[in-house]
């Protein structure tokens, strides 16, 4: 008898579960790490392998780390927009390429444009888990002091960019 | 006035729901024949009002009434006429429309289809049904009305998100959906035989049938849907292990696991419990897919209209009907006999070993898909660390994903050629030597000629010729036991079509196999720079860049570019790639072209324009990449072959003289007539 309820006793778990994640919302989730220093890193440059990223040499600066990959389907639906947004110059954005080989990441820029200024080649996620990211595409801003001031999970639409993360910007630049 | 008689269509259609999923119900376990009887006719009923109402939303798109709020959201005066009928589910109502109208159409065909079984069965089958449909009728007539008014209209809409506009989204919903909601009538036959309390060898050769249309158009469907991201999203990809994509996969796994342990239960009587659990899970990952999807607690590009509240009342729906339906198993299902006994191994044991992989991997990409929400929710009530957090995308799925589906693959060449109850080993083994051996050797040498050697091509291949070997040995025993006196044709046409499907379908995952092996191992991809009369040569064809022309379409400007293709200096092929950008939504497109053949694609693709006439383009020679979907089509052909096999026509005509004959069908014998699987029960 007690082995057929064994599937109930699955699915009460996993409603659990849904019902705790309905009340979360996935982009809004608190990051332990804001108001705390962002984390440090020195990685590769993507398209340039001699160079390195570090968050140190952009101090003094409010900037955006998005973190993204080629194999991520949510990238390619916010890349328009950052790619508009690049352009305006309102803030820098540099790239966060998660899990990826060199070859897709680069191909994946050529195809969909640019919008990074520099992008770190995190290729064994490495500096991913320091920052705790668990999807991609994943955007943190990032002010002069180096902190971490917002951190946005999920697709950038024009929405989330004109009325999230354009506010924090424009008040840490003061 | 056309939206709001297409909401009171959907009022009549909730009110007849609600009369088909009680009386009958309530008929079938009284004994009231009167009750029973209502199933069918308030079935169709409910069938003529959703239809209304869905040729209603459609009227409002044909005509751009951006008056409707949903209309104004997902369709524009621009926007051709294909893309404003496909407009119709590229939102949520919509979609959700499109559901409802796939569920009466299942309910329609039982009540076409099922003169064969008893009123009793019907009314349940039906009663099942109906409850699912009030689920959803009250879902969209209350969370999420696509007749909505606009007031004052817009004097435009906002377009159709530019990613659908393509013809393969034209399709490829319905597909999907059509297999999605299909299950249901595999879910309403089990929990009909669970209400009823029996369960056996009639209740699975029944359902079997349904569960093979539904596992069909769930197999186009998602071939379609995968089609579309391979020259839609991007370069070239196939599969993303997207959420919403998993979506449907996860169903699909356990469809597979179903429609074979269905053959068991038919066959041997075996596994009831398990089949039943099997069909409730189809559904339920159905249904569960629907709540990811539509209540944003994971994003995806996919989830183009996510709203946290349409969320919980599906959450609290998925609750009714799982909870309900695993509480009626945990009930009954101690109550059914074991069916005949198997030795360790048998056919029996290597389908049991099927439904366990299949199982599990739907699983590991259950786990997979949710595992974001699993690790938020523990932080979330304070389990885990906040620090304790992991990411789950490709590499995951394909490092979890490929070895289960190596044994599944393994075993699914070994299965058809054992006999059911007890198998000979060292004989199975003579008779699969000679594949074994020759599909080893062609795993070793064929990589040589393809290219260069690695492991993983070498092992997709092997699977793939395992498969091919164990059904060409399966289809050659069959037909030396076949008359001798016909030529090969008419001995081949001969055998039974559930024989043939199965073998077909199997085929078909083989070729599957042989794509995504050799697309992995061998596509050739080069990012250029290229100016006009530029050329560059890829996987042996030389591609001329002729320069990029400013052409229009009805509701987006195209930069349209012209490559020739030549092979050995003799052109062969002009092709037209496009970048669009689509003007309400100002987001650019890529379009790219693609000369497809049998045995390799030829795919361009433009990238951004980099001065002097320049552009950015991408050429790529991708072998074998259409043997993916031509897979998927042979699987999905091996289900229709396996349906119209002669004995579901005969087991329907003789229920019905039983029926008519005023027989008594309740006990139903537990094995199958011998007649009816002589040519399944021999070796």
């Amino acid at each position: 008898m007690m082995r057929f309820l064994i599937p109930l006793v699955v699915f009460v778990v996993l409603v659990g579960f849904l019902w705790k994640g309905l009340a979360l919302d996935p982009s809004e989730v608190p990051t332990p790490l804001l108001n705390k220093p962002a984390p440090a890193f020195k990685l590769q440059e993507l398209q340039n392998a001699s160079q390195t990223l570090s968050p140190a040499n952009l101090r003094g600066k409010v900037w955006l780390l998005n973190v993204w990959a080629s194999w991520c389907v949510s990238c390619r639906e916010e890349h328009p927009v950052l790619l508009r947004y690049s352009r305006s110059g309102e803030v820098p954005i540099y790239g966060l390429n998660y899990k990826d080989t060199r070859d897709d990441a680069l191909r994946w820029l050529q195809q969909f444009g640019n919008p990074y200024v520099a992008n770190g080649f995190d290729t064994d996620g490495q500096v991913g888990i320091d920052y705790g990211v668990y999807g991609v595409p994943e955007t943190y801003v990032i002010d002069r002091q180096g902190v971490i001031r917002h951190k946005h999970i999920g697709p950038i639409t024009d929405a989330v960019w004109q009325d999230e993360i354009m506010p924090i910007v424009r008040k840490l630049k003061g | 006035m056309i939206p709001e008689i297409g909401h009171f269509a959907l009022i009549v259609a909730l009110c007849m729901a609600l009369v088909q999923g009680t009386l009958p119900l309530v008929g079938a376990a009284r004994g009231i024949p009167r009750w029973m009887a209502l199933a069918r006719p308030v079935a169709q009923g409910q069938f003529v009002f959703v239809v209304i109402s869905y040729a209603c939303l459609t009227y409002a798109f044909i005509h751009s009434d951006f008056s409707v709020l949903y209309v104004a959201e997902h369709s524009n005066s621009a926007l051709p006429l294909i893309y404003r009928i496909a407009g119709v589910w590229g939102g949520h109502e919509g979609s959700l429309l499109l559901w409802i109208l796939m569920l009466s159409i299942w309910m329609l065909a039982v009540t076409v289809f099922s003169r064969h079984l008893p009123e009793e069965m019907v009314a349940r089958v039906l009663g099942v049904m109906g409850l699912v449909s009030v689920g959803f009728l009250c879902f969209i007539i209350f969370t999420s009305d696509p007749f909505q008014r606009l007031l004052p209209a817009a004097p435009d809409g906002q377009d159709l998100n530019p990613l659908l506009q393509d013809p393969g989204l034209a399709i490829h919903p319905p597909m999907l959906y059509m297999g999605y909601v299909g299950f249901s009538v595999a879910f309403a036959f089990a929990i009909a035989a669970l209400l009823g309390g029996k369960l056996d060898a009639t209740w699975a050769r029944w359902s079997r049938p349904w569960t093979t249309v539904a596992w069909m158009f769930l197999t186009c469907g998602i071939a379609l849907g995968s089609w579309w991201s391979y020259y839609v999203l991007g370069w070239g990809g196939w599969w993303f292990w997207d959420p919403v994509e998993n979506a449907s996969f996860m169903p699909w796994l356990v469809g597979t696991a179903l429609i074979h342990s269905l053959a068991v239960t038919e066959k041997r009587g075996s596994f009831k419990s398990w089949t039943v659990l099997l069909a409730i899970f189809a559904f339920s990952l159905s249904l569960l897919g629907t709540f990811l999807v539509r209540s944003g607690v994971l994003t995806s590009v996919h989830s183009f209209a996510s709203d946290p509240k349409r969320g919980l009342f599906i959450l609290i729906f998925l609750v009714i009907v799982v909870g309900s339906s695993l509480m009626l198993y945990a009930w009954r299902a101690p109550k059914v006999g074991l069916g005949g006994s198997f030795a360790m191994v048998s056919r029996e044991s290597l389908l049991l070993a099927n439904n366990v992989l299949f199982t599990t991997a739907a699983a590991t990409v259950l786990l997979g898909t949710l595992a974001p929400l699993f690790v938020d929710a523990l932080v979330a009530v304070g389990v885990l660390g906040p620090t304790n957090k992991i990411s789950v995308g490709a590499p995951y799925f394909n490092l979890v994903f490929v070895p289960i589906m190596f044994f599944a693959v393994f075993l699914m060449a070994v299965g058809p050629i054992a006999k059911w109850k007890k198998a000979n080993v060292p004989e199975m083994a003579a008779r699969l030597k000679w594949g074994g051996v020759t599909s080893v050797v062609i795993a070793v040498i064929m990589p040589f000629l393809l290219g260069h050697w690695s492991w993983l091509v070498s092992l997709g291949i092997l699977m793939a010729f395992w498969i091919i070997f164990a059904v060409a040995q399966g289809m050659w025993e069959r037909l030396q036991r076949t008359r001798s006196d016909r030529s090969w044709l008419g001995r081949l046409a001969g055998l039974p079509k559930s024989f043939l499907g199965m073998q077909l379908a199997h085929l078909g995952v083989a070729v599957f196999i042989l794509g995504v092996t050799v697309i992995g191992g061998y596509e050739v991809g080069k990012d250029v720079r290229m100016n006009i009369g530029d050329t560059v040569e890829v996987g042996g064809y030389t591609f001329r860049f002729d320069g990029v022309m400013s052409v229009p379409g009805p509701n987006y400007q195209a930069s349209r570019g012209i490559i020739k293709v030549f092979k050995d200096g003799v052109p062969l092929e002009e092709l037209h790639p496009e970048k669009r950008v689509y003007r309400v939504q100002r987001q650019p497109m890529t379009n790219a072209a693609i000369d497809s053949g049998l045995f390799r694609h030829l795919f361009v693709a433009l990238g951004e324009p980099v001065g002097n006439g320049s552009w950015s383009v991408r050429v790529y020679y991708k072998p074998l990449v259409s043997w993916i979907w031509l897979g998927c089509v042979m699987m999905a052909l091996g289900g229709l072959l396996a349906i119209s096999d002669r004995r579901y026509r005969t087991l329907a005509r003789k229920q019905r003289e039983l029926l008519k004959s005023g027989a008594d069908l309740d006990v139903p014998p537990t094995t199958p007539k011998p007649a009816l699987t002589r040519a399944e029960a021999k070796p």
